[in-house]
């Protein structure tokens, strides 16, 4: 429970749509919408009562206030810079398993009430469940907003994305187009909810994005790479600079002037460590979101305490990382993220569930519960999808390699739950032969099917590393901030989708 | 325009959208802005999803937001805001005003000149108030509908993710500082279904089917978008791999549009002017085969691509794209008209915030004369896609390498179905290698192509 509030009481229902506030004087992020909308507890209450009025057994509040500022340099000019905000509560109501679910991006109580009373349609019974005393959740802080990043000196953003295209330009000659961006937000929330959770917190996220192309008289080629987190400005002036962006773009760019065909067919495939996690994200992960196993859907259902991944496998979902892009300490639910484990020694122990999935499979809430905003129905979300590290040299790795491709970047990939297959998109790769690094290969699609791809996975580096933090994963039609990382890991067989024969084996034509 | 009224289960909004944009235009400029623009949209959604007969969510909600683009000189900044109130606005107006100071002077910035602007006045058949006419009970029944035809289609489909009825109306309207000023108003509605289908090993498979359309009247029966997604779930079942080949294969037009998509990304002006396309500079040079004809037309009464102006207030027309595979016309809005030395052909979108994307009207592949039947008559071993899985297509390169599924066909027939292989490729040969087009062109959206056959790609398998 939280004590005074700045307003007393109740304010009438034309009052409401307050006075907007900067955020740059927001000290501290706790009571935002109390100090700003002129919210009360008793409001809170009466919100629910009335999300509960046709008989619901629960229902919970999510307002959000969202700023956000973009900034883009193309040809070297300040083509575009933006900024805008969002804000607006969203009501949930569950009878059992179903879901009424009303927003407004208007946050007077008449119009709360509103959606309250909208959502509250999903059930059809007198009232029975009451709001239970609110349990302020434990406050972590996992990305204090210590320099607030959103309203930092715009000139300071300017000079981001212009170093950026400079580095870029003067990487090489042959790149001649440049475009580098720079996207910040600060998502404000307050989760209340008739069980008695909550939570606030003030979510940084920033982002960097550099793409290049580099042409020659008989070729061009394209480059990209970009990173953030849960950070504010000054990490991309110490950490990660626009320069080491706009470098690696550019050598990404300028490797694919000379890419020869990739090959064609099932071979053995060395994932880098890093980005390439992307595998774990499309071939288990999504399919071991508690939603798609409760509903039978997954073709991982029913699977808790098979083998679905080699033993040198041990795979956990972490929303706890300081300043990570997929890290929260509460997820939209209110309920505070944890480490969980999905894959351990190769055994599967257990699903990413939210509050729903949770109640109704009786099993952990495990803290997964995302949505994009106010306007979305919460879900069972990954947050930073990686595998531990392993025994193996990733030199030995490559060294065990006979004819099979490296692939160390990736742009997206995607995953049929139903029936496992997933893909996921080499942006940088090479061919691996007799134990050797050779040339590199043209971007190409790598397919396998979820449930057992981790099987043929031999060897795991000791290596492990996250990526650089540009993962955003749609699911629903919801885009959310995501992480993924592996170690070097070997594959022993993945069809590789290029178009060149294959040394041996039949061809057909 | 007349303005109709937007009937919506919301309170209603007092303002009026046009005297806001108009309002924020003229601040605009008032404060020393050279031109302004503002969008307003205002929208309400309706969905319910069904599943295994009982309803599992039900969402209704209203929303509205607004964008301003200021320009000083020829330097430029936008804002957006979902806050309508005075304060809000306010703020919004000030932050565009300092926000124009740190950009770039663009030689090619600014909004379209006066004599370009205006918009369509004859019917275009965009807005039915039937979408919301159904009583809740009956939205529900809709959904419950499509996937009970699904479920009772055949034993071996138990399980499913649903049935789903949607209804969306949205509400938009444009101003800019030469006193241009055009509202209109779309309706959308569909019904889909997506059954889960079981082998007695328990292997699953999903697919699903869709109606849509901006009137009720139009929607596919519930019963017949079921059947349909329980046949194409079913004929899934028992996929397999096949060998790494290079056969003939054959577009479904659920996949077929996203050749179209990718002709789209190659020849949109933002893509051109940067070079960051394989078909930049090809203008009247042959890209596809002389069966290669591509249109695009913001005209047509009723589209999903349909708007009376385009995200810059300029009148939407039809474009001649692709002629007897020449490339005849790029798709541009004003920069990148302005930037290529050509004129707009009134392809700008508008997002509520930065500048102009480019977006087709009702962008689609002239069908020929055979029907989808004789073109896989026509192929002796081959593979007739029916999903990808992923992204895969580089533009830049061409290099184009996709996840696949779908139906293997052999001496004329679909046979078995095949899964997780890939299809690759380049598309600078692929363009050309469009052998066959055939007659059923539907448009599902505002992208449309018929099923077509190509040579030349590699299948990767085992």
């Amino acid at each position: 429970m939280w004590d005074n509030y700045p307003f007393g009481a109740s304010p009438s229902p034309h009052v409401t749509r307050r006075h907007l506030y900067n955020v740059e004087n927001l000290k501290d992020h706790a009571r935002f919408f109390f100090e700003h909308y002129g919210l009360t507890e008793r409001d809170l209450e009466r919100y629910l009562a009335a999300a509960l009025s046709a008989g619901g057994d629960y229902a919970d509040l999510y307002f959000e206030y969202l700023s956000s500022t973009s900034l883009m340099v193309d040809e070297s000019m300040v083509k575009s810079a933006s900024q805008g905000i969002s804000a607006g509560c969203g009501v949930r109501v569950v009878s059992g398993e179903r879901t009424g679910y009303a927003y407004t991006d208007d946050l007077s109580s008449d119009r709360i009430l509103h959606a309250a009373r909208t959502a509250a349609l999903i059930a059809s019974a007198p009232a029975k469940a009451t709001v239970q005393g609110f349990q302020k959740s434990q406050a972590r802080s996992l990305y204090p907003v210590t320099l607030p990043s959103v309203d930092a000196e715009i000139s300071a953003k300017v000079e981001l994305v212009m170093r950026a295209d400079k580095a870029a330009r003067a990487f090489d000659p042959r790149i001649k187009e440049v475009r580098a961006s720079y996207a910040d937000e600060l998502r404000n929330i307050l989760v209340v909810a008739s069980d008695g959770t909550f939570a606030e917190d003030s979510q940084p996220l920033a982002r960097m994005n550099v793409s290049c192309i580099a042409k020659t008289d008989s070729n061009s080629a394209r480059g990209t790479s970009g990173g953030g987190g849960r950070v504010a400005l000054d990490f991309f002036f110490g950490e990660k600079t626009p320069e080491y962006f706009a470098k690696e773009s550019a050598r990404q760019a300028l490797l694919q002037l000379d890419a020869r065909e990739a090959p064609a067919g099932e071979m053995e495939v060395v994932l880098g460590p890093g980005w390439p996690g992307v595998l774990l994200h499309e071939a288990v992960g999504h399919g071991l979101e508690a939603d798609f196993n409760r509903k039978k859907t997954s073709a991982f259902a029913g699977l808790v305490g098979k083998r679905v991944a080699s033993e040198k496998c041990t795979v956990v979902d972490n929303g706890t990382m300081p300043w990570r892009r997929g890290s929260l300490n509460v997820d939209d639910e209110g309920e505070p993220t944890q480490e969980t484990v999905l894959i351990e020694k190769g055994i599967l122990k257990g699903y990413l569930s939210d509050k729903l999935s949770s109640r109704l499979m009786g099993i952990a809430d495990t803290g997964n519960g995302r949505r994009e905003s106010y306007e979305h129905i919460p879900m069972p979300r990954m947050t930073n999808t990686y595998m531990l590290a392993g025994q193996d040299n990733p030199e030995d790795i490559i060294r065990s390699v006979k004819h099979g491709v490296y692939a160390v970047n990736f742009g997206g990939g995607q995953v049929d739950i139903t029936n496992g297959k997933f893909v996921f998109s080499a942006s940088e790769a090479y061919m691996i032969e007799d134990g050797k690094i050779t040339a590199p290969i043209k971007g190409a699609t790598l397919i396998g099917n979820g449930p057992d791809v981790l099987t043929r996975v031999s060897m795991v580096g000791n290596d492990l590393k996250l990526d650089e933090g540009v993962g955003t994963c749609g699911k629903d039609g919801q885009a959310v901030p995501v992480g993924v990382g592996i170690p070097t890991l070997k594959v022993d067989r993945l069809t590789v989708g290029g178009t060149a024969r294959k040394d041996t084996g039949g061809f057909m034509q | 325009m007349t303005p109709t009224e937007l009937e919506t289960g919301n309170p209603k909004l007092e303002t009026d959208l046009r005297e806001v944009a108009q309002d924020i235009v003229a601040r605009a400029t008032k404060a020393g802005a050279t031109a302004a623009e503002c969008v307003v949209r205002e929208g309400d959604e309706f969905s319910t999803l069904v599943r295994l007969g009982q309803v599992e969510t039900l969402k209704e909600s209203g929303s509205r937001s607004i964008g301003v683009r200021v320009f000083f000189g020829q330097r430029a900044a936008s804002t957006y805001s979902s806050d309508f109130s005075t304060a809000g606005l306010d703020r919004m107006l000030k932050s565009a005003l300092e926000l124009a100071k740190i950009t770039s002077e663009d030689p090619f910035s600014g909004i379209p000149s006066a004599d370009q602007l205006g918009q369509l006045t004859t019917p275009l058949d965009l807005y039915h108030e039937d979408v919301y006419s159904l009583p809740g009970a009956a939205r529900i029944d809709y959904a419950r509908r499509a996937e009970k035809a699904a479920l009772d289609t055949d034993p071996r489909i138990k399980n499913s993710e649903g049935g789903s009825f949607d209804a969306a109306t949205g509400h938009k309207v444009l101003a800019n500082s030469h006193g241009f000023v055009g509202e209109y108003k779309r309706s959308y509605c569909s019904v889909a279904a997506v059954p889960i289908a079981q082998t007695p090993e328990g292997a699953m498979q999903r697919d699903y089917w869709y109606s849509v359309a901006r009137t009720l009247k139009k929607l596919d029966s519930p019963e017949h978008v079921g059947k349909v997604a329980a046949e194409r779930t079913l004929r899934r079942l028992g996929a397999k791999k096949v060998k790494t080949s290079k056969v003939p294969i054959v577009f479904d037009p659920m996949v077929s549009t996203s050749i179209l998509e990718h002709i789209f990304e190659g020849i949109n002006g933002d893509s051109v002017y940067r070079g960051a396309s394989f078909l930049a500079g090809k203008l009247g040079q042959k890209i596809a085969g002389d069966i290669v004809n591509v249109i695009d037309d913001g005209t047509m009464p009723g589209g999903f691509g349909t708007s009376p102006f385009d995200g810059e207030g300029i009148p939407t027309r039809r474009t001649v794209v692709i002629e007897n595979g020449v490339l005849k016309s790029y798709l541009l809005n004003t920069y990148t008209a302005k930037k290529l030395g050509l004129q707009t052909t009134a392809n700008a979108s508008r997002g509520l915030a930065g500048t102009p994307g480019i977006g087709p009207g009702n962008y689609f592949l002239q069908p020929g004369s055979k029907s989808p039947k004789d073109l896989i008559g026509g192929i002796k071993e081959g593979l007739y896609v029916t999903e990808f899985l992923g992204q895969g297509v580089n533009l830049v390169t061409g290099d184009y390498s996709r996840g696949a599924s779908g139906l293997w066909i052999q001496n004329g027939e679909l046979t078995f179905p095949v899964e997780e292989i890939t299809v690759a490729g380049n598309l600078k040969e692929l363009f050309f290698n469009i052998s066959e087009i055939a007659n059923d062109l539907e448009f599902r959206g505002s992208v449309a192509a018929p099923t077509i056959r190509i040579e030349g790609l590699t299948v990767g398998g085992e």
